[in-house]
């Protein structure tokens, strides 16, 4: 506890560069969670770090600035009638209990194997969970672009159909992002690894949003959507549970919250410019091109274990400055995308509208 | 569960500027206190309440005048009503 006090009392002084990079980090971050519903925190919690903010003050602050982001982004897209407020609650309470086991879990392992052991911990999570999930979104994306079917609905996959297919008496839930009544029990697992996946890595969503669509049959729009009122939940809870430990610093989460809210917004409008399917494209890009970014941080978590041949303290420095540049790299580009798209959609539309006034003055 | 967004007529000026000065102002206020705010918030324990009420209270303030920002800059969700289904 004395280590908690010590490392809140050092809260870093904030001046114009400080406050300048942390609001564009905020922006960036917040126009990707906009459309894909998660995402920017990857990067939110390194930023602060390389300001001098203590690792838990980081992961605090960062909690504290998602569910007011969370909240609004959720507000902004339900009026696009994208969210489903139901789905998004049960699977945020389980996931409330996810983010309290992964802590539970991450503090074991920091104190059986120390910082080293945590952070290899949680760069191993990073690659695993990426490899599988973001390789299966981005072939799935890629199999959607190949077929030409990028204007059709989206196809329910197998695995949905079954599970809503089944019927255990007493469970039953209707879904309005689903159109079908499922077991709330499936819900549990799902929200439980999505709460698990936030408190490792921070972004749950990249768990959350894939099995909404994969294995709930959720449309990528209102899954993505959904994601934003679990952070909000998830982020609540985590929020109030680091503020009982004097950790966040309200300056620096008020402060990314201006550039957030910001992206946020313009996020959410930009889902409304694309084809569902871009949701999948920006997850799956962002998620592979972070798993390199971790990647990279293995041999250097291994080297401090001792568990390989020590490392030069150059290659060290060259592997993390590169390692934080691509994914920094990585939420730039979903950004772009994201901009990319909503320039194209708008593009298309005001052609569209203009094309409709010349017929009707013919 | 059609979507029913599309444009606003009037664009509001009025609302950004007023939410804007709010904002300014909340923000001016936090950063000005820095020594009593961070004095406070890492007290902990009863005090968590402190930095949620202050998150809800911007997220209000400032996510309206960011909505009203893109809207009176023209960048406002497709016209188009989608099936959102």
């Amino acid at each position: 506890m004395h280590d908690i006090v010590r490392e809140a009392a050092n809260f870093i002084n904030l001046d114009a560069m400080n406050i300048t990079y942390l609001f564009i980090v905020g922006f960036v971050g917040g126009l990707v969670s906009g459309f894909i519903g998660s995402g920017g925190a990857f990067v939110l919690t390194p930023a602060m770090m390389s300001l001098g903010v203590p690792g838990l003050v980081a992961v605090a602050s960062n909690m504290c600035h998602k569910f007011p982001k969370a909240l609004v982004g959720a507000l902004k897209r339900a009026k696009y009638g994208q969210v489903d407020v139901k789905l998004g609650i049960i699977l945020g309470i389980s996931a409330e209990a996810g983010v309290l086991y992964g802590a539970h879990i991450q503090e074991s392992i920091k104190k059986s194997f120390g910082d080293a052991g945590s952070n290899l911990y949680v760069s191993v999570a990073f690659v695993i969970i990426l490899a599988v999930v973001g390789g299966f979104v981005l072939r799935d994306a890629w199999k959607t672009y190949r077929s030409g079917t990028t204007h059709g609905e989206e196809k329910v996959t197998k695995l949905a159909r079954w599970v809503q297919s089944i019927n255990i008496p007493g469970t039953m839930v209707y879904f309005k992002s689903l159109n079908a009544r499922i077991s709330v029990l499936f819900t549990i697992p799902l929200g439980f690894a999505t709460g698990m996946l936030a408190a490792t890595i921070a972004v749950g969503g990249f768990v959350g949003v894939p099995s909404m669509i994969y294995v709930l049959g959720a449309p990528s729009l209102m899954a993505s959507a959904t994601e934003l009122v679990i952070a909000f939940v998830m982020g609540l809870g985590g929020s109030f549970k680091y503020a009982m430990h004097g950790l966040v610093d309200i300056r620096l989460a008020m402060i990314i919250l201006a550039g957030s809210l910001f992206g946020i917004q313009l996020g959410a409008i930009g889902t409304t410019y694309v084809k569902p399917f871009m949701i999948k494209v920006v997850m799956g890009i962002i998620m592979v091109i972070v798993l390199f970014s971790r990647g990279l941080m293995v041999p250097v978590y291994l080297s401090q274990l001792g568990l390989i041949q020590t490392l030069g303290d150059t290659t060290v420095k060259i592997l993390k400055n590169t390692s934080f540049a691509i994914m920094a790299l990585a939420l730039i580009l979903g950004a772009s995308i994201v901009l990319g798209a909503m320039w194209k959609g708008h593009r298309a539309e005001r052609e569209a509208a203009r094309e409709v006034l010349e017929h009707g003055k013919i | 569960m059609a979507g029913t967004y599309g444009r606003s007529r009037k664009k509001p000026v009025g609302k950004l500027i007023v939410m804007g000065i709010i904002s300014i102002a909340l923000y001016v206020i936090l950063l000005s206190n820095q020594g009593v705010v961070n004095d406070y918030f890492s007290r902990g324990g009863l005090v968590a309440f402190l930095p949620i009420a202050v998150a809800f209270i911007f997220s209000i303030v400032h996510g309206s005048f960011t909505a009203n920002f893109w809207t009176v800059l023209g960048i406002e969700a497709a016209k188009r009503k989608k099936e959102v289904k």
